[in-house]
């Protein structure tokens, strides 16, 4: 047989083919990266988006960020991302960006509020923030100035505007967005532990056999804590248990062994329920030795109203609220009790029918046995919680039955492990701090709380509304590291730290996000500056808060990245860096604080919040803010400026000499052969090639000292030996993040449990758990009604359960308003979408928001898929689309809506009702009719 | 003066307000969902109730072996037996939108004075009726309607109500050759939609009538006739113009200054008549 | 000129009827040629999705008058008619999933306008209590095939927007967890299509988030192979109906039985070296 010509010529061919193929891929395709890499800089940092804190690593090419990938080091997501994640490198390159402040201006090119915006220069820009300023501090005294802060500042910003706010114009109303988000679960630790935070970690999900969602959808807003939840399912999927509770189905049931759909609010009565399984029917499973050595029992008011505003208000007696919102916003003052919740409050004394008085109560609690404790729990039969606790018309009751029995179980199962998990669900809620309080006691009862692989753990929503909200304390309550403002001795700390003169800082600290929005309608507020958030489509009942906005006598500023709702509604719009033209921080749900180095300059003029902040405390002296002040309520805060002058001060010293560029501030100089800051931008401490004209109308050097070290260490050192310990700023350059307490350099994974948490072994060196929280340590003594003895008990290194009971929320379908309505995101897009929806894939892949619907009440109301309808509440309305199919399948009886699409303004319909404790605003109920449009 | 130029083109202008109304009918339904007239030339539905289909791509579509639903089939039907027994081909004149296209073609020659010009390309009129029979053929071969795929009035129809494409070009390449090769090329002599209303309309009822005693046979209705070869009884004799390839344009009518022409009923009794 | 004349041959009448018949059907022929040339390109065309409740192309093809009331009556403008440079059968309504997708509307306002029956009602309906109704998860407009070397899912991104977006969640796209052992801690969620329930709507081509889809549409025909008609799934009762219509005409052929038996038998071929 020989080689015919024609096969031999194929065989040739073949050969130089797969010699081609094995020799000149390989090299060309190491050729083709190594081009492609070529003058790429690899760094870290976090991710922009949700309070998971993924690691990240950019790509910087020719001064902007080319390329994204997950950092493979990082022990949170190990080189994975979400879909949002996945475009870090995208987000802050719209086309629209923000490049010059832009002012609303009249023909004579001045100031008017029905001008159109004009492009200024950053000099102008701060003029008219000083005179406006300079007349709200004039007009209402401190509490005229208010900012709309962010879980979304870093660290340095968040610092940097709590200082010139608190110690320059001596106003607490810097409230950040995380009050919508995190607020009740900040109470519940409060209450619960006297300190913010959770004892676990992440790594509970890997040493974990239970894990149970309560209102929290991970799946789509913790996508790669669900990966690990998944991934913890695979690896023994007879062990391990998911169970998903919400009021509607949603993508974690994909997972899940079990769903549990519940009525809205009857969170309260699921969670009393397996108490009481557990204290009626299984009390051996109690861990009594943890409890009596560890727990005290407590009860606090239960007419306390909504949140809402109450009748002595001015715009409430303004009339500025229809007839139809009032409706509502009575029972803030006065409700009636139902049917539905009569049992659970019949230990405090109510039946139905009663009318219950509402009063402010404050945060205030008390001591009582676990007789009293009992005795509450006695209501939440099986029978009880399960008529008003099923979600589904659809479903059975019995099956229902069958499932709350199975969960009790589930939590009761001796050396069972278990994790609750809770996001928006629980915490956006009128009774959110309580269902936070109720999460801890079945935990707590158990003995299954700061454990590795049990726990409570509240997520959080933002990157770092842990990091900066809460830790740096953007709060207008709070003061770095868990600090009060109505504590005279913390006030002090801060002013010693600060250098300014004792009596400087503002004990009043009561303007909460909400508050600042009506005080705006009220005409108390006027100037107030929006950072990092997006509160003209983020807060309910928006079409009041516009509307005072822009017809008010009032000056809105509005720092962004790109424009949105509340940059419409500003007079006055600052372009800020974003989140990579910066240094920053962030710190995420499991207390990992991470950092990294400003990437690329801004661009256009876009400078940062921080330098922002900074700029404007130039424009400020002592003899500006430091007299008397008046306060609402006839207070009056006192002339500080004689000792001002004793410290060394003069009247014209500027608030920038004293806050920001002091003498401590000037000793973190910036190394440029330091490796940290080797081959990196600062634009902020070293101004930048771009030249940008500044504050002062000259080109914009640098502050000369390293600003960003400076604001951290300075904060860091308030937390530091009480239990905050963050590490040092340069360690923070080296690492993939650090939990706190950081100390002797080691991070801490299970808090208050003695063999993982230094500061608990130090409290209680010969016990298993110290819960060695500060705050509410000490208890007046009573029962489920009040209090009868009031010596306060102390009650060191113990956390507390708490009595509180199932109750309606203020607002509820009736037969003129019949539908639930919930809202909330979806997983690709953050928030109001000001960047996802700039984000071309991502705006392909959801570009609107849907009305989701059950297919019987689409078909019960003549609603076709995919028709434009009216959702409307009693204050406001939207139209969208109904959507029957999809990521949410909602029971009968309930909409839900996402707010990211400005086009279907949600926030129009939802009520601004909040936890009377925490102020945190309920997303997740109000009642609505819809009719096509 | 304005009444004579009115009495002039009253057809003229009539058959515009015809197609551009029609087409507008068309348009807005699609555009506006006002739905008088929904779909194309091809199927349509009158008032949301009455359905209309195209004869000739029912046959089509027959030919190449399609099962046909009722609505296409009742639709032809109306059609047919509305052209057959009343309308004539007037469909090619009154309806059909590459009528305007191919009239300014004819218009732009007589301004240009191109007729005088002595045209090398040759086509048969009666061409038309070999391509109607090759369309039946190839739509059973290919098992597609064959002309229904290509018809540049479908492409013209279509374009303007759902968007043109590259369709433009198509109809000035018919533009074109109606301009620069064959006197009314298109129309006249290729387009086997024509061919059909032509044989389908062979009894209708509305005819052009010749009163022969009145002719000056100053020609002026040859000249602006689209198929001249059916006026072979002017100045001969009295009559219908009865051939199916005349499309009751009335255009010689209106040219007509010696009341020698106009719109009738077709005497079905004498033949001649 | 005369001389020339003079030399021309006699045409007879017979003679010149019999050529021109001739030159009209070389004529017809030339034209049929270049013709169906067209129509079998334009046909050829494979990767159109049609709407919902299509006939198989074929039958589409032969059934659509191109009226475009299907089109018409489309909500969202997902259907085009096919225009001269779309390279699509001229005048055929389709749909491309990544500009605008089918929205699977529960009502169909594009079937019943049909007049042809091209958009068959009764392929998207189903007849419950003895009434016909209509059933958009019926229709069969082509299926979804995933590139799993383009789909970020696929590298452990938590991504799933096709899933999502399917408005047949977890029937037609189901999501497969694996454990992913390069991070150890981490799992896959992987999108399958389910190809006996995806309708072809393309929602998931359209919400799919790399730069050109990774999850795509393609019509039947073109994704999905056939498996022979001799063997059932032993398995699977139902299987048996896929053969209800089988051929019996069950004689093989290859290369290896082209030869008849006596003529395999009789060559010498094989046996002996040359």
């Amino acid at each position: 047989m020989s080689l015919s010509r024609r096969d031999f010529l194929k065989t040739t061919a073949a050969a130089s083919a797969a010699a081609a193929v094995g020799i000149a891929v390989p090299q060309e395709a190491k050729a083709a990266a190594a081009q492609a890499e070529s003058g790429w800089r690899w760094d870290k940092a976090a991710c922009r988006f949700c309070g998971t804190g993924c690691g990240i690593m950019l790509a910087t090419k020719g001064g902007k960020i080319v390329a994204v990938k997950g950092d493979p080091a990082a022990p949170v997501n190990r080189g994975l991302n979400c879909i949002k994640g996945y475009f870090n490198a995208k987000i802050m390159y719209g086309a629209d960006r923000l490049k010059q402040p832009l002012l609303r201006v009249g023909a004579d090119g001045k100031f008017d509020k029905n001008g159109k915006f004009q492009p200024v220069s950053w000099k102008r820009a701060f003029d008219e923030m000083e005179v406006n300023i300079k007349k709200a501090l004039k007009a209402s005294g401190p509490e005229g100035v208010g900012v709309f802060a962010s879980g979304q500042y870093t660290v340095m910003e968040g610092y940097a505007a709590q200082k010139m706010m608190k110690g320059g114009f001596r106003s607490n109303a810097i409230d950040p967005n995380a009050r919508h988000c995190m607020a009740s679960a900040v109470v519940g630790f409060y209450q619960t532990f006297g300190i913010d935070e959770p004892s676990g970690c992440y790594d509970d999900i890997e040493l974990t056999d239970t894990i149970v969602t309560w209102g929290a959808n991970m799946a789509e807003m913790h996508p790669i804590l669900w990966s690990r939840v998944s991934d913890r399912k695979l690896s023994n999927p007879d062990k391990v248990k998911v169970i998903n509770i919400s009021t509607y189905r949603h993508r974690c049931s994909d997972l899940a062994d079990m769903e549990i759909i519940f009525s809205p609010n009857t969170d309260l009565a699921l969670w009393n329920y397996i108490a009481r399984e557990i204290v009626y029917n299984y009390p051996e499973s109690i861990d009594w030795d943890f409890v009596k050595e560890h727990i005290v029992f407590a009860a606090s008011p239960v007419n306390m109203g909504y949140g809402m505003r109450r009748s002595n208000e001015k715009s409430i007696k303004d009339g500025k609220y229809t007839d139809l919102e009032m409706e509502t916003i009575s029972k803030e003052m006065v409700k009636i009790v139902s049917e539905k919740e009569a049992p659970a409050l019949a230990p405090y004394g109510y039946k139905a029918g009663d009318k219950m008085v509402n009063k402010p109560a404050g945060l205030k609690h008390w001591e009582i046995s676990f007789e009293e404790y009992k005795k509450f729990l006695a209501p939440y039969t099986l029978d009880y919680v399960a008529k008003i606790s099923k979600g589904n018309s659809e479903e059975s009751i019995e099956s229902f039955k069958k499932k709350l029995k199975a969960l009790a179980a589930l939590y009761v199962e001796k050396n069972r492990k278990i994790v609750s998990f809770w996001t928006m669900g629980m915490n956006q809620h009128t009774r959110g701090t309580w269902v936070n309080t109720l999460a801890y006691n079945v935990h707590f009862l158990l003995g299954k709380q700061a454990k590795p692989g049990s726990g409570a753990f509240s997520l959080t929503g933002q990157p770092s509304a842990c990091g900066t909200a809460r830790e740096v304390g953007t709060f207008c309550h709070r003061l770095p590291a868990d600090m009060m403002v109505k504590s005279g001795k913390h006030r002090k700390i801060v002013e010693k730290s600060w250098k300014i003169p004792e009596g400087t800082l503002n004990p009043v600290g009561n303007q909460h996000i909400m508050k600042i929005h009506r005080d705006i309608e009220d005409g108390v507020v006027k100037f107030a500056w929006v950072n990092v958030c997006n509160p003209y489509q983020d807060s309910a009942s928006a079409n009041h808060w516009i509307k005072a906005a822009r017809t008010m006598d009032n000056f809105i500023v509005c720092s962004d990245g790109y424009p949105g709702i509340s940059a419409k509604v500003a007079d006055l719009i600052l372009p800020s860096a974003m989140i990579y033209e910066k240094w920053g921080a962030y710190g995420n749900a499991e207390r990992r604080t991470q950092h990294w180095r400003q990437q690329v300059l801004p661009v256009g003029d876009a400078m940062s919040d921080t330098w922002q902040w900074i700029e404007l405390s130039k424009r400020f002296t002592v003899k500006d803010v430091w007299g008397e002040q008046p306060l609402r309520g006839n207070k009056k805060l006192p002339d500080v400026i004689g000792k001002a002058k004793a410290m060394g001060y003069s009247e014209d010293t500027t608030m920038f000499e004293i806050l920001f560029a002091n003498e401590r501030a000037k000793s973190y100089k910036k190394d440029m052969n330091d490796p940290i800051n080797a081959g990196y931008d600062d634009t902020d401490s070293n101004g930048d090639s771009r030249g940008v004209i500044g504050s002062d109308g000259k080109e914009w050097k640098g502050y000369g000292f390293h600003i960003h070290k400076y604001l951290f260490e300075e904060y860091a050192n308030f937390g530091r030996g009480h239990a905050h310990d963050l590490a040092d700023f340069d360690t923070y350059h080296r690492v993939r993040g650090l939990k706190w307490p950081v100390v002797d350099g080691k991070e801490t994974q299970w808090r208050f449990n003695t063999k993982y948490d230094p500061y608990a072994k130090k409290a209680n060196p010969n016990s298993d758990f110290a819960f060695y929280g500060p705050l509410a340590k000490a208890l007046s003594q009573g029962d489920l009604t009040g209090i009868k003895d009031k010596t306060k008990k102390g009650l060191k290194n113990k956390a507390k359960i708490f009595a509180r009971p199932y109750m309606d929320p203020p607002e509820m379908p009736d037969s003129k308003f019949d539908t639930w309505m919930c809202t909330g995101r979806v997983l690709e897009h953050w928030h109001s979408g000001t960047m996802t929806m700039r984000v071309p894939e991502l705006y392909r892949a959801v570009p609107e928001a849907l009305c989701y619907m059950n297919p019987g009440d689409a078909k019960a109301k003549n609603f076709k898929q995919g028709e434009l309808i009216w959702v409307e509440s009693r204050r406001g309305k939207v139209r969208a689309r109904v959507e029957t199919r999809g990521r949410n399948r909602v029971p009968k009886g309930l909409i839900f809506v996402p707010w990211f699409d400005e086009k279907v303004f949600i926030n129009k319909v939802c009520l601004d009702a909040t936890c009377p404790m925490s102020k945190q605003t309920d997303y997740k109920k109000c009642a609505v009719k819809l009719y096509k449009a | 003066m304005i009444t004579n130029i009115f009495k002039k083109y009253r057809f003229l202008l009539l058959r515009r307000v015809s197609q551009l109304g029609i087409l507008a009918l068309y348009f807005s339904a699609n555009a506006y969902g006002f739905k008088v007239l929904t779909g194309t030339l091809s199927s349509s539905l009158l008032f949301s109730t009455v359905p209309l289909s195209d004869p000739f791509a029912v046959m089509q579509m027959f030919a190449a072996g399609a099962v046909l639903g009722a609505d296409a089939l009742i639709g032809a039907l109306i059609v047919f037996i509305f052209y057959a027994t009343v309308g004539g081909r007037a469909f090619c004149s009154w309806v059909c939108p590459i009528n305007m296209v191919t009239d300014l073609a004819n218009w732009l020659r007589r301004v240009l004075l191109l007729d005088k010009v002595e045209r090398k390309v040759w086509l048969g009129r009666s061409v038309r009726y070999k391509v109607l029979i090759l369309s039946l053929i190839l739509s059973a071969i290919t098992g597609v309607a064959a002309f229904e795929i290509v018809s540049p009035i479908s492409m013209l129809h279509r374009g303007i109500v759902f968007g043109m494409g590259m369709g433009g070009a198509a109809v000035l390449s018919i533009f074109l050759f109606d301009l620069f090769a064959v006197k009314n090329g298109w129309c006249g002599h290729i387009c086997p939609l024509g061919a059909f209303y032509s044989l389908s309309s062979k009894v209708s009822i509305l005819r052009v009538k010749h009163n022969q005693p009145n002719c000056t046979l100053c020609m002026k209705c040859k000249d602006v006739c689209p198929e001249k070869q059916i006026l072979s009884l002017i100045g001969k004799e009295s009559g219908d113009v009865s051939s199916g390839e005349c499309t009751n344009c009335g255009r010689c009518i209106e040219v007509c200054d010696d009341d020698a022409l106009s719109f009738g009923i077709r005497n079905y009794i004498n033949k001649n008549g | 000129m005369s001389n020339l004349n003079s030399k021309k041959p006699v045409i007879t009448k017979r003679r010149k009827f019999l050529s021109t018949m001739a030159q009209s059907v070389g004529l017809s022929v030339l034209g049929g040629m270049v013709w169906t040339g067209y129509i079998e390109e334009a046909k050829s065309a494979p990767l159109i999705l049609r709407p919902p409740g299509a006939k198989s192309e074929p039958d589409f093809l032969r059934m659509c008058i191109k009226c475009g009331q299907c089109a018409e009556a489309c909500p969202y403008d997902t259907l085009r008619m096919a225009k001269p440079g779309d390279n699509k059968p001229m005048g055929t309504p389709f749909f491309i999933p990544r500009d605008v997708p089918c929205y699977m509307c529960t009502d169909i306002p594009c079937v019943p306008v049909c007049p042809t029956g091209a958009l068959d009602e009764d392929s998207v309906s189903v007849v419950t209590e003895g009434e016909k109704v209509l059933d958009i998860n019926r229709s069969k407009m082509g299926i979804a095939v995933v590139d799993e070397e383009s789909c970020i899912a696929f590298w452990g991104i938590q991504c799933d927007a096709c899933h999502r977006a399917c408005p047949l969640m977890d029937e037609a796209i189901v999501l497969e967890f694996k454990r992913n052992e390069r991070t150890g801690k981490h799992a896959f969620l992987i999108p399958k299509v389910m190809g006996d329930v995806c309708t072809g709507c393309g929602l998931c081509e359209r919400a799919c988030v790399t730069e050109k889809a990774a999850i795509f549409v393609l019509p039947h025909e073109v994704a999905q192979g056939k498996v022979g008609d001799r063997y059932i799934k032993g398995w699977d009762a139902n299987d048996e109906k896929r053969l209800n219509d089988v051929s019996t005409d069950v004689t093989t052929q290859t290369k290896r039985s082209e030869l008849a038996p006596q003529d395999y038998l009789n060559s010498e071929e094989v046996l002996f070296d040359n």
